[in-house]
């Protein structure tokens, strides 16, 4: 009985907690759509949200297309390694590992500085005190947020793309000796624009949902230093989570037909 | 005539926890009431009811006639418009300077431009007694006691006709508590606002109060003028404005044992 009394409140608080994140989301759509728009504050999340994670993506991509190009030579026919090597690197890093490696960097960055900014805000009651001046915190503080890493993170993943490429190149050239011009133009050949296209379709999900759990997990936190602290957590690993679990679906979606 | 706040019959409980059971309390415009009450007894959640902050589970609160419980926030747009808040432990966005924290709903709501702004966060500023030179700093760089008048500067510098102060004088030296204490009256007085004070310091409480409300388990159990307090004989009022460990009321949470020679624990 206290089996299946367990059970029940776990799934009774699942539903109330995924009722509770669809209502903020509508909150926050809602709140997008209607003036006034913080294009101030939505300008300066871009430089917090975009412009400071250039490094962490660029690193992150760099090392993956080079370790990639390895295992690719190693692993596969060094026959006709040049071939296969700049083809795998390319389709590799723009379809999945540019937007999804760079998504869960920028939402261990980023969701988790969302909840620590938003919920040290909800328990000094400066969310509370927002509302008191007539200003909605969905959209002051949620929906800039949003839109800001919406907007970033597909540029943010272009550039992972580029810098990924280059890291297997580097390799490719460097360690196995690969002609360069062939390399470059190999690369060139191969890839398709659908196939940088569905990448930063991706990227653009993923920038959603990493603002999306930061936000709530910090406007949702309660209980101090330690709440927030919670909440932070779960925003990075609800984040990480649900981008590998958008990612999966959307890569059945756009490469299944 | 209308009550400006109109609570009736207000229950708020937080799980097991009963806050408040059963709230009457009616405050005419001009009036400046001040709710004492023992810590944790439910005041700041009767104000942030009030407000709209909290939902009732219960009850009804009218301001300027109209039922606010159970309105959502952009039906009482006009009513947030009219009303100030100070929070117990002042709220100020630690993102933005003083200035514009104090100017917040100019800027946001009336898109008051930075001059404007400047000059507005500046008067008010020198009405809680600060000056210009704090305009550009940060929330996270002032004392406590400067950071709960900013709070206050905040809460009054749009002259709304609605204004609550949630333990204005707390940590503030006797002097500024003085003028404090002149500031709420003048807003009452000048500006006709009406206001809600809550505040543990009885000389606050002589300073500022038209009427005077006792909030006891969840429930305003004594209210009156002044001169009804001072002359009261009610035990609980004693008790509360005499300051002793004696008495009627309950002291949540702990037995009181304050005989001299009880065992050191
Ligand atoms: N959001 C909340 N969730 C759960 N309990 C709460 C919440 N807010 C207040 N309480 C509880 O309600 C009770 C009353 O709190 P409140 O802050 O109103 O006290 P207060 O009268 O303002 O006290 P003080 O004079 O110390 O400020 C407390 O026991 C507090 O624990
Ligand atoms: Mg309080």
């Amino acid at each position: 009985m206290t089996f299946l009394a367990t059970i029940g409140a776990f799934f009774l608080a699942f539903f109330a907690q995924t009722g509770r994140l669809s209502v903020f989301v509508g909150q926050t759509l809602a709140a997008m759509l209607r003036p006034p728009i913080y294009f101030r504050i939505i300008g300066q999340q871009i430089i917090r949200i975009g412009y400071f994670s250039l490094p962490v993506v660029a690193l992150t991509s760099f090392f993956t297309g080079g370790a990639l190009a390895i295992q690719i030579y190693y692993g596969g026919n060094q026959f006709n390694s040049e071939a296969i090597v700049s083809s795998i690197v390319a389709l590799g890093i723009t379809r999945e590992l540019g937007p999804v490696l760079g998504g869960l960097m920028v939402a261990g960055r980023v969701s988790a500085a969302i909840a620590a900014e938003i919920g040290t805000m909800r328990v000094t009651e400066q969310i509370d005190a927002l509302t008191t001046l007539s200003t909605d915190p969905h959209k002051y503080l949620v929906a800039p947020r949003v839109i800001a890493a919406t907007l970033c993170m597909p540029i943010l993943a272009l550039i992972a793309d580029i810098i990924g490429i280059f890291g297997g190149f580097v390799v490719g050239t460097q360690s196995f000796g690969f002609n360069a011009a062939i390399y470059v133009q190999r690369t060139i050949n191969f890839l398709t624009v659908d196939d940088v296209t569905s990448g930063l379709i991706k990227a653009a999900v993923f920038g959603f949902i990493i603002a999306m759990m930061g936000c709530y997990n910090g406007y949702y936190s309660k209980g101090g230093a330690q709440g927030v602290g919670r909440a932070t957590t779960n925003a990075v690993v609800s984040a990480s989570i649900l981008i590998l679990a958008a990612n999966y679906l959307m890569t059945s979606l756009l490469f299944s037909s | 005539m209308t009550a400006k706040i109109a609570l009736s019959d207000v229950h708020k409980s937080f799980g097991p926890k009963d806050v408040l059971r059963g709230v009457n309390l009616e405050v005419e415009t001009g009036q400046s009431i001040v709710v004492i009450g023992g810590s944790g007894s439910g005041k700041s959640v009767m104000l942030k009811s009030i407000l709209g902050l909290l939902t009732p589970d219960k009850g009804s609160i009218k301001i300027d006639g109209r039922e606010t419980v159970g309105l959502a926030r952009r039906g009482r747009a006009d009513i947030d418009h009219q009303i100030g808040m100070l929070f117990q432990n002042g709220a100020l966005f630690d993102s933005l300077p003083v200035w514009k924290n104090v100017a917040f709903r100019a800027i946001q709501n009336d898109g008051m431009d930075e001059a404007g702004a400047r000059d507005l966060a500046v008067d008010a500023l020198k009405q809680v007694e600060l000056g210009p030179e704090l305009l550009d700093l940060s929330p996270a760089s002032l004392s406590g006691g400067m950071h709960k008048r900013v709070g206050l500067a905040r809460a009054i510098a749009s002259k709304p006709e609605i204004i609550f102060f949630d333990e204005p004088t707390t940590g503030l030296d006797p002097i500024m508590t003085d003028v404090i204490n002149h500031l709420i009256r003048d807003c009452v007085q000048e500006l006709g606002a009406t206001t809600m004070t809550i505040t543990h310091d009885m000389t606050s409480v002589r300073a500022i109060a038209d009427k005077t409300a006792l909030l006891y388990k969840g429930e305003i159990i004594w209210q009156g003028s002044t001169e009804a307090l001072e002359a009261s004989d009610d035990p609980f009022l004693n008790q509360f404005i005499n300051g002793l460990a004696h008495g009627p009321i309950e002291v949540e949470g702990q037995q009181l044992d304050t005989t001299p020679n009880a065992e050191a624990v």
